[in-house]
C-alpha cells in the first residue's frame, strides 16, 4: 500500500467579495498516493485555481483539512508554509516564471538557495543534475532568452525537481507551447513518474493532456463531479511518434 | 536561509540591473561628493583664515592706552599717556598665563641708505618681539637683552625696507641705515610675511631696541603697546580677563571709573571671521544636504519602481519557498550595497573634487573626517530608510497575488 502524499477532506474555500461570499470549494475530499499522475481539470470558474493554490501551500483552506505528506497543513504559519513549499512541492508554471537574464543553472538553483540545509556544492551537483535529468545538461549557462519555450520549460521543471519535493504541482504547463513541444513535455512527465516514481498533480484545462495521466479529477462549480483512474494511459512519446515531421 | 545566500541573490539581482543600479548610486555619489566637496572649501576658507590669524600670533593679546573705541567719540588711544614701562614690569611679574611679553614704541619715519629712502615703521621693543608676532629672520639674528639695555643703535629691518633701500641687491646686515637721521646698523632681516588680512604690508617693518626708539627717536616715557602671548591660544581669554584686573588695580581705578586702556586679544577677531565662514559652510551643507536627500529620494524612487517591476519575481521567490522576511532582506541588502556602494564612490568623487579644487582653482581645501562619516552615514541611513520601505511592502505581498501579476 504506498502512502497518502495529498490528503484533503471536505476542503472548502471562501472569498469574501464586497459583501457577497463566493464559496470556490464546497466540501471536496480526494487523496493522491505515491506516484500518481492525475490532472485536475475544470473550467474556468470550476474551482480550479482555488484547488491549485491550497494543494500549492500558498492559500489556506476556509475549512476542512489538507495534509501533505503527512503534514497538517491548516495549523501552519506563513513562514511555515514557505518551507512546506521549499521543500517538499516542485512548482511549474504555465508562463515558466524563470528569472529573466539569469542562467538555466542559477534559475535552478533558486530554491536551494532558500534551503539552508544545502551546501554551496550540493546546491550546484543537485542543479547541474536536475538539468541533466530534463535533456539540458548541455545548456546550464544559457539564459532563458537564449533557449526555446519548451526548453524554459524543462529548466522550470528542473527547478522543480532539484529540490526533491513529493509531488511536482503544474498549472497548465503546457498552455504556452504547441502541440509537438506540449507532447514533448507530457512525455518528460511520464518519464519522471515512471522512473523516477516523482508524484505529479497537473492542473490543466486541456482534455488531451488528461489522457497522458493515470487518473483525472474533474471539478465544477466547487464539487468534484468525475473522479476517475485511467485505463488507458496514452504515451506521450508514441503520440509524438505520430505527429507530422516538421519541416526544418 | 543564510545571510550569505541573501546577499549573493541580492547581488545577482544589482548585477542583472547595472544601468538602473548606477542610476540609483548617482544620486547618491553626488550627494555625498558635493556634501564633502563644499565641506572642504568651507574648511579650507575657515582654515585659511585661521592660518593667516595665526601668523599674526594667534594667541597675541595687545594693551592699548585709552578705552575702547568702539563706542562715542574719545581720544584717539595713541595720544593717551597712560601705559608705562611700569605697567610692563607688572604684568610681567604677576601674570603667569604669558609665555612672551614686550612694550612697543612705534613711529613712522623714513629709513635711508645712501640716496634711496621709504618711508616706514619702526617698533622699539624687546626680544619676545619676534615670538609674539611669530616672525622668523631670513638672516642675522635679533638684539639682545644687553643691546636693549644700552639702547644700541641696531635694526632689524622687513623685506619691503629691504628692497626699497637695497635696490643693489647688497646683503643688508653688517651696512648701515638711518631712521629719522638716527644711525642704525643692520643685524638682521625679517622673514617675509605678506599682507595682513587687511592688506596690510606686514614686511614693511623696521625693528630696533625699544630702548632706542622711545629715549633717542621719540623722546618719551610712555608706551604705544604692550604686546604679549598667551601661553596658548584656549588662554587668551583668560589672560584678558586677568590682565585688566592688574591694570586696573596698578592704575588705581575705582570701580565706578572706566578702564582707561583696552586689552584685546585676537579671539575677537579669529570668531569674527569664523562666523563668516560657518555661515558659508552651514549654506553650502544645507544645499549638499539637499542633494543627499535628493539622493536618498531617488533610492526610494528606484527601489519603489523595482519592487513594484519585479513582483512576479517576487511571487515566484515566494512559491519556490522565500519567506516574506527573506524578501525583505534580500531588498533592504540590494538597497544597503547599493547606497554603500554609492556612498564610497562618492567618498572618492568628493576627495577627488576636493584636490581638483584645491589644484586647479587653487581654493583653499581642507577635508574633514566629520565630513565623510557623516555624509557617508546619511547616506547609507537615507538609502536603508528609502529602501527598507518597498522591501517591506514586496515581502508582505500575497504570493498568489505576486504570481499572477502582470
Amino acid at each position: 500500500m504506498k502512502k497518502d502524499i495529498i490528503k484533503i477532506e471536505d476542503l472548502k474555500r471562501e472569498f469574501t467579495m464586497g459583501t457577497e461570499t463566493v464559496h470556490a470549494l464546497k466540501g471536496i475530499s480526494f487523496a493522491i498516493k505515491e506516484g500518481e499522475f492525475v490532472t485536475i481539470m475544470g473550467s474556468s470558474g470550476s474551482g480550479k485555481s482555488t484547488m491549485l493554490n491550497i494543494l500549492g501551500c500558498l492559500d489556506q483552506p476556509t475549512s476542512g483539512d489538507y495534509e501533505i505528506d503527512r503534514v497538517k497543513v491548516k495549523a501552519l504559519s506563513k513562514n511555515e508554509l514557505a518551507t512546506i513549499r521549499n521543500e517538499k512541492i516542485g512548482f511549474i508554471f504555465q508562463s515558466y516564471n524563470l528569472l529573466a537574464r539569469t542562467s538555466a543553472i542559477e534559475n535552478v538553483e533558486l530554491p536551494l538557495l532558500y534551503n539552508s540545509k544545502v551546501s554551496n556544492t550540493e546546491r550546484r551537483e543537485r542543479a547541474v543534475k536536475a538539468l541533466e535529468m530534463v535533456g539540458l545538461g548541455e545548456r546550464l549557462h544559457h539564459t532563458p532568452s537564449q533557449l526555446s519555450g519548451g526548453q524554459q520549460q524543462r529548466v522550470a521543471i528542473a527547478r522543480a525537481l532539484v529540490n526533491n519535493p513529493v509531488m511536482i504541482l503544474a498549472d497548465e504547463a503546457t498552455g504556452n507551447l504547441d502541440t509537438r513541444t506540449s507532447y514533448e513535455i507530457m512525455s518528460l512527465f511520464q518519464e519522471l513518474n515512471k522512473t523516477q516514481g516523482i508524484t505529479i498533480t497537473f492542473v490543466t484545462h486541456e482534455p488531451d493532456i488528461a489522457m497522458f495521466s493515470s487518473r483525472t479529477i474533474v471539478l465544477k462549480d466547487g464539487h468534484i463531479i468525475k473522479d476517475e483512474n485511467n485505463d488507458t494511459i496514452l504515451s506521450a512519446a508514441a503520440e509524438l511518434a505520430k505527429l507530422p515531421k516538421e519541416d526544418h | 536561509m543564510r545571510l550569505l545566500n541573501l546577499f549573493k541573490i541580492a547581488y545577482k539581482a544589482i548585477i542583472l540591473n547595472k544601468v538602473r543600479t548606477l542610476l540609483t548610486m548617482l544620486g547618491i555619489i553626488i550627494g555625498v561628493a558635493s556634501v564633502i566637496a563644499m565641506l572642504a572649501i568651507g574648511e579650507g576658507s575657515k582654515e585659511s583664515i585661521r592660518a593667516t590669524i595665526s601668523s599674526m600670533g594667534s594667541n597675541m593679546v595687545t594693551i592699548r592706552p585709552g578705552a575702547d573705541d568702539r563706542g562715542p567719540a574719545r581720544g584717539s588711544g595713541g595720544n593717551v599717556q597712560t601705559l608705562t614701562l611700569e605697567d610692563y614690569e607688572v604684568i610681567k611679574e604677576s601674570s603667569e598665563l604669558l609665555s612672551y611679553i614686550t612694550p612697543v614704541v612705534n613711529s613712522g619715519g623714513q629709513a635711508i641708505n645712501g640716496s634711496n629712502n621709504w618711508p616706514s615703521t619702526i617698533y622699539g621693543v624687546y626680544p619676545d618681539f619676534i615670538n609674539i608676532k611669530v616672525v622668523g629672520l631670513q638672516s642675522g639674528s635679533m638684539f639682545t637683552d644687553a643691546e636693549v639695555k644700552s639702547a644700541a643703535k641696531v635694526a632689524l629691518i622687513g623685506q619691503t625696507v629691504v628692497d626699497n633701500i637695497f635696490l643693489n641687491g647688497d646683503n643688508p646686515v653688517g651696512q648701515m641705515i638711518r631712521f629719522n637721521n638716527i644711525p642704525f646698523k643692520v643685524i638682521g632681516v625679517l622673514e617675509e610675511k605678506g599682507e595682513n588680512t587687511f592688506g596690510q604690508d606686514q614686511d614693511d617693518i623696521v625693528v630696533a631696541p625699544f630702548t632706542t626708539v622711545q629715549k633717542r627717536i621719540l623722546a618719551i616715557d610712555y608706551l604705544n603697546q604692550i604686546m604679549a602671548s598667551a601661553i596658548s591660544e584656549d588662554d587668551a581669554p583668560e589672560a584678558v580677563t586677568q590682565l585688566t584686573e592688574i591694570l586696573r588695580t596698578q592704575h588705581k581705578l575705582l570701580d565706578n571709573e572706566d578702564d582707561d586702556f583696552t586689552v584685546r586679544s585676537m579671539e575677537e577677531l579669529i570668531s569674527t571671521f569664523s562666523s563668516t565662514s560657518d555661515m558659508l559652510t552651514v549654506l553650502l551643507v544645507a544645499v549638499a544636504g539637499i542633494s543627499l536627500l535628493i539622493g536618498g529620494i531617488g533610492i526610494m524612487n528606484i527601489m519603489y519602481v523595482s519592487v513594484k517591476e519585479r513582483t512576479k519575481e517576487i511571487g515566484l521567490r515566494m512559491a519556490v519557498g522565500g519567506k516574506g522576511s527573506d524578501i525583505l532582506m534580500q531588498f533592504l541588502i540590494e538597497a544597503i550595497l547599493i547606497s554603500v556602494t554609492g556612498g564610497v564612490l562618492g567618498v572618492a568623487l568628493g576627495l577627488g573634487a576636493t584636490v581638483f579644487i584645491e589644484s586647479f582653482l587653487h581654493w583653499p581645501t581642507s577635508v574633514a573626517l566629520y565630513s565623510i562619516v557623516i555624509s557617508f552615514a546619511v547616506c547609507a541611513i537615507t538609502g536603508i530608510f528609502f529602501g527598507w520601505y518597498p522591501a517591506r511592502k514586496a515581502s508582505a505581498l500575497d504570493p498568489i497575488t505576486a504570481l499572477r501579476y502582470e
